[in-house]
């Protein structure tokens, strides 16, 4: 009803090709906008900007940049990490040492410098494919990263070896830096984030966009029907690479505000990989999706448990989550082992004992930080298993099913 | 800079013959133990098309639980019978929850999930053992700890015998493993589907039992792998990254191949040590065992795209 596409007709090529061409679609966006631009800085408090929408933009961008080699042009990748260490480098160096410069210029242009890196790690993939390519993409890794902390030039001599963010000013106002405000800081991701996402959207609905498709499903028929594989690998590797290493820009100016070598180790990159598969391979907005799944999680589980954030008085609200949590594994293992008799009894025993147990029972925030990783995991399995391509799936599900409401086809 | 990199290693080699002995020891000692983590991919790969980045934390897994039970107060020996049965558990639960219900699915859904098995291993390791160091159960466990001094070329040459035990306990592993591949019925049926899983099936094999069965042997491997780097560096979750070094392996020798991954474990621990003593540290200011292995697969595939004894990769439209 609310999604009823009847009636909208295109009469036009050009209508044919916008970018929105259903109108409830449009109207969506604007309303996710409008939140986004207006709403969120008007009514966010100083820690939802810093745990909740800076992450999540950056990562959702990071994973947008690993989605366009991985999703769309079928190379796996496993050197995200790194490459966004090599944007974050190279704008700490532009702004180091050409103070005067416009910071969101000096941004924009360090993901050029991990452009040029990525498409030299790429020229194997025209010769390496599959998981043999994904383990190639680890000595970029693992190199790109042993470099950050050898190259003493790179991080100016430092004692420390690590990249401290400078107090930035655009305008008059600090936008990076320990002076920064979190709405500047914010603002500034935003509009990065929104810049490439429409880029990104429109290079893969574009002519380089079905070349990558074209190469992600069968790289050797893509080569017979004329496309040049060596252009479209490369293009992809560039345009990911320089995506992601804006990305890793902002991650350490507009968010973290120093970084040391290790910080772009592997960890970080399947981070990034998760929310893309989560999201999502070959989507835009399933990136979104995964971000806010995967940096929301752990930090609503830190809300609910209080430990970081709130001085919470009730402490078991945590257990609970966690018992709830362990119940509900033990009650699919014991479902896919024995059947859904035995799932049952099992999860209520544990629910019934783990109650028992934790009355008057505290738990530390190292224990939390474990569960978290846990529950991560289980997830992750999880929803590989319910939807194997992901949440931007769910949603087409849920828009298709909407659209031709109340009719089941 | 020329005499550096081409002329001087060279003459240090020959200059210091019992040092370079010494360092061509070592690294055989870690490419067996690289040999032993890359058996395990290879073997669940050849089995299930999954390339399983979890058997490395399966690693530190195997460690802790046997520490952990030690801890608890069971007899040594006994708690490495224990920790087998928690890894045939852990091989059937993660067959039952999470491959079953995967089948079929592409290659990379299924990498994303053994990802997924490894941090929810690391979670659960933690939550039950704790994150902090602990020290392998070498003495209980009566593996011999002192070392042999030799004095070849006038020189000193150190072996530990921890490291020699870790050498021939691991190339009986191998050698048994091979046994078992080649000359029993499960081992036999393990090749089969390896070669073709349709064919395997229809001849009856049980794709259920030989998955779990695969991963049961990959938790052996990853038991004897952990107790053998826990005893040279401590149990902890940092063991993790020596089952990155796996991977090189995997790629050097390819991704199916058994020999490949012995001959390639070898060779990436005997050349990183080298490359590290002669070049990386009066060169690059050392610390570059984290990468060269990766560089230097990812070179020899520029030459050889399956590795170098996997198999010639033949594409169709």
């Amino acid at each position: 009803m609310l999604y009823r596409t009847a009636g909208q007709f295109k009469t036009s090529y050009i209508a044919d090709q916008a970018l929105f061409p259903v109108k409830q679609d449009a109207f969506l966006l604007g309303i996710i906008l409008t939140l986004a631009w207006i709403v969120f800085p008007l009514t966010a408090s100083e820690f939802t900007f810093q745990t909740l929408l800076i992450p999540i933009l950056i990562y959702a961008l990071a994973a947008m940049g690993l989605n366009i080699l991985t999703g769309f042009a079928g190379q796996l990748s496993l050197g995200t990490g790194a490459f966004m260490g090599v944007g974050a480098y190279a704008c700490y160096k532009m702004v180091t040492l050409m103070p005067w410069m416009n910071p969101i210029v000096a941004i924009l242009l360090s993901g050029v410098f991990s452009a040029g890196i990525g498409v030299v790690f790429g020229i194997p993939s025209l010769r390496i494919k599959g998981f043999y390519l994904a383990i190639a993409t680890l000595a970029a890794q693992f190199f790109l990263v042993w470099l950050f902390e050898k190259w003493a030039w790179l991080y100016n001599y430092n004692a420390s070896g690590a990249i401290q963010v400078p107090n930035l000013e655009m305008f008059g106002v600090f936008v990076s830096g320990p002076q920064a405000a979190s709405v500047t800081e914010y603002y500034i991701v935003l509009f990065v984030v929104t810049l490439l996402t429409l880029l990104c959207i429109n290079l893969t609905r574009g002519n380089l966009g079905r070349t990558w498709k074209a190469t992600r499903d069968m790289d050797i028929a893509a080569e017979l029907i004329g496309i040049n594989l060596m252009k479209s690998k490369l293009t992809a590797f560039a345009v990911s690479s320089y995506v992601v290493g804006v990305a890793g820009a902002l991650y350490v100016f507009m968010w973290k505000g120093a970084a040391e070598p290790n910080v772009f180790d592997i960890p970080l990159s399947f981070q990034v990989l998760f929310i893309a598969i989560i999201g999502g391979l070959g989507s835009i907005m399933g990136n979104y999706l995964g971000a806010i799944l995967i940096v929301g999680l752990p930090v609503v589980l830190n809300v609910v448990a209080g430990t970081q954030v709130f001085e919470i008085s009730t402490p078991s609200a945590i257990l609970l989550v966690a018992l709830i949590a362990a119940a509900t594994f033990l009650f699919w293992v014991a479902r896919s082992l024995w059947g859904v008799g035995a799932a049952i009894g099992f999860g209520a025993v544990t629910l019934i004992y783990g109650y028992a147990q934790l009355q008057g029972f505290r738990i530390d925030s190292a224990l939390i930080e474990h569960i978290n990783v846990m529950i991560v995991g289980a997830l992750i399995i999880f929803f590989l298993i319910i939807e194997p391509h992901g949440l931007n799936q769910l949603w087409r599900l849920i828009r298709e099913k909407l659209i031709i409401w109340p009719f089941p086809h | 800079m020329l005499n550096d990199i081409f002329i001087a290693p060279f003459v240090d080699m020959f200059t210091a013959p019992d040092f370079l002995m010494q360092v061509l020891w070592e690294g055989l000692v870690s490419g067996i133990l690289y040999a032993l983590i890359a058996l395990g991919f290879v073997l669940i790969f050849r089995s299930s098309r999954i390339f399983n980045f979890a058997q490395g934390i399966m690693v530190v897994f195997a460690a802790l639980s046997l520490v952990g039970l030690f801890a608890m107060g069971v007899p040594a020996w006994i708690s490495v019978g224990l920790t087998l049965g928690v890894m045939f558990v852990l091989a059937v639960v993660i067959e039952r929850v999470v491959l079953r219900p995967l089948v079929g699915q592409p290659d990379i859904i299924l990498f994303m999930a053994t990802i997924g098995i490894t941090l929810f291993l690391i979670g659960f390791g933690e939550t039950i053992f704790g994150g902090e160091n602990k020290v392998m159960i070498t003495e209980e466990l009566g593996i011999p700890t002192g070392d042999t001094v030799l004095e070849p070329f006038d020189g000193l040459l150190i072996l530990q015998h921890l490291d020699i035990t870790v050498v021939v306990v691991a190339t009986l592993l191998v050698l048994g493993l091979l046994a078992f591949l080649n000359y029993t019925q499960m081992g036999r049926a393990i090749r089969a589907l390896g070669d073709d899983h349709q064919a395997a099936l229809s001849v009856g094999i049980s794709l259920q039992t030989i998955w779990v069965l695969v991963w049961f042997i990959a938790g052996i491997i990853a038991l004897v792998t952990g107790i053998a780097w826990g005893a040279r560096a401590g149990v902890s979750f940092a063991l993790e990254v020596i089952a990155y070094k796996a991977l090189p392996v995997l790629m050097l020798g390819g991704l199916e191949s058994i020999t490949g991954a012995i001959v390639g474990g070898l060779m990436i621990g005997i050349l990183e040590k080298l490359f590290e003593i002669y070049w990386g540290q009066p060169l690059l200011g050392g610390n570059t065992e984290t990468w060269f292995a990766f560089v230097l697969a990812l070179i020899v595939l520029l030459f050889r795209p399956q590795g170098l004894f996997g198999e010639r990769i033949i594409e169709r439209v």
